[in-house]
């Protein structure tokens, strides 16, 4: 079996990357290929990004608030690519009320303050959209 | 395959894929690098290698916006280490490229180096060869952060960028075999910090030491994260690939490397051979219970194995 690999980037404009690399620092000791691409994203560098890279999964990690524009148009610019088969999620301080909002959109599953770094471990492995055999 | 028709195309999506295929699946590999391996050999491969830290992600960026400027197609790929304990990695290479993610004559793909000691990752020289089938003009393969002697960039590059910093040590570093020896260019960078001259000095006196070179390699004092001396750094590693094909060490490096190729091919390939044969009969274990008791020597037992193939 191959690593997954797993985009981790920083849409838009906050300059908290903490919880990024924390995340990061975990996917990689759960024994997976993480890019970690810096701050300061626009959506169409971390679609680009994700393309080159053969990402398996984007995680984008946001504190700013601007997730509802965000989000959803890294969905779009991956679909626009045809790259349908990447698991998108998020993470950062998200309102309750925007997650459904967003998983509708096309956002795997959102991670608020308090998840596990297993939870997420978890999930990743269990919903990947392509196998890694 | 199709996904090879769109790579040749230049997709960079198909592009990608390929590299995962061939950095991952050894038998998938050998199929697409028998249909591909006859568009390669057009890129000017580059290495920039040194230790961490010392700018080479900084650098690369700075290089691959001049010539893409200039209408050049370049592809990088980036290795950096993987984890001994979980086999995983955090490829970090791209932060300092961000710019470039977006720009259409660019391709970067990080690579970890899962367990390969040279500097590259097992499968970089596959992945190599499916960026050169592109069409990529330069291809610039930025090794993990050396120590002393990860020299196989020198196996793989057609021009080998030695990137140095001020302050690591005295001049005995400057002579020690291993990485000193296989720069064909050697950048001082961060040359604004204090100690840039003399670590200059000593390189300079290292180079003038060696007799047999057919050219001597120039030192340069770069300033990547300003992007002074990029420029003239650009035109030394197009004189050097010049120096290479009007002094016919083009042809001699890449034969040389290709010769490498070959024989590990051979060789793994034999392995494989040695192994199915005796997979059933656990010979390996019983062999080697003879050498531990004392009843064989190794090479009796390498004979034997040989036989096998015969």
């Amino acid at each position: 079996m191959r690593p997954i690999r797993v985009l981790i980037a920083k849409p838009g404009l906050d300059g908290h990357d903490r919880g990024a690399k924390v995340i990061a620092r975990a996917l990689r000791d759960a024994g997976m290929e993480v890019i970690y691409t810096g701050l300061r994203q626009t959506p169409e560098q971390i679609v680009a990004a994700a393309v080159q890279e053969d990402a398996d999964v984007v995680g984008l990690s946001i504190l700013s608030g601007a997730h509802n524009y965000l989000f959803p148009r890294v969905v779009d610019l991956m679909k626009k690519q045809g790259a349908d088969d990447v698991l998108i999620i998020g993470g950062g301080v998200i309102p309750e009320d925007d997650i459904p909002g967003l998983k509708k959109e096309g956002i795997a599953e959102i991670f608020t303050p308090g998840t596990t770094t297993t939870q997420m471990i978890d999930f990743i492995k269990s919903n990947l959209k392509r196998t890694v055999n | 395959m199709e996904l090879i028709q769109r790579m040749l195309l230049g997709e960079k999506r198909a592009c990608a894929r390929l590299i995962t295929t061939v950095e991952n699946d050894p038998e998938e590999a050998e199929k697409i690098i028998r249909e591909v391996q006859k568009y390669t050999g057009n890129a000017h491969v580059i290495g920039i290698t040194g230790p961490p830290g010392a700018g080479k992600s900084t650098l690369v960026d700075k290089m691959v916006k001049v010539l893409a400027d200039k209408g050049n197609k370049v592809g990088i790929i980036a290795v950096d280490p993987t984890s001994p304990y979980s086999g995983g990695s955090i490829l970090g290479d791209r932060i300092r490229m961000q710019d470039l993610a977006v720009n259409p004559n660019v391709f970067i793909r990080s690579m970890g180096t899962r367990g390969y000691l040279g500097g590259l990752s097992k499968y970089t020289k596959n992945a190599l060869k499916i960026l050169d089938a592109a069409g990529y003009d330069y291809i610039i393969i930025e090794t993990v952060g050396v120590g002393q002697s990860e020299v196989d960039i020198v196996k793989t590059a057609d021009t080998v960028v030695m990137v140095m910093v001020p302050g690591l040590g005295d001049d005995i570093q400057s002579i020690k075999a291993g990485i000193m020896e296989i720069g064909d260019i050697f950048v001082i960078n961060k040359s604004d910090l204090f100690g840039a001259d003399r670590t200059a000095t000593e390189i300079n006196m290292m180079l003038d030491l060696s007799m047999n070179m057919d050219r001597r390699p120039p030192v340069m004092k770069v300033t990547a994260s300003k992007g002074e001396g990029i420029d003239s750094l650009i035109s030394e590693i197009k004189s050097h690939i010049n120096f290479l094909k009007t002094s016919g060490n083009f042809e001699k490096r890449r034969s040389d490397n290709m010769k490498l190729e070959v024989m590990d091919l051979i060789e793994s390939e034999l392995k494989k051979i040695v192994i199915s044969r005796t997979a059933n009969e656990n010979k390996l274990e019983t062999e080697v219970g003879k050498i531990l008791n004392k009843e064989k020597n190794m090479y009796e037992v390498r004979d034997e194995f040989l036989k096998l193939i015969g």
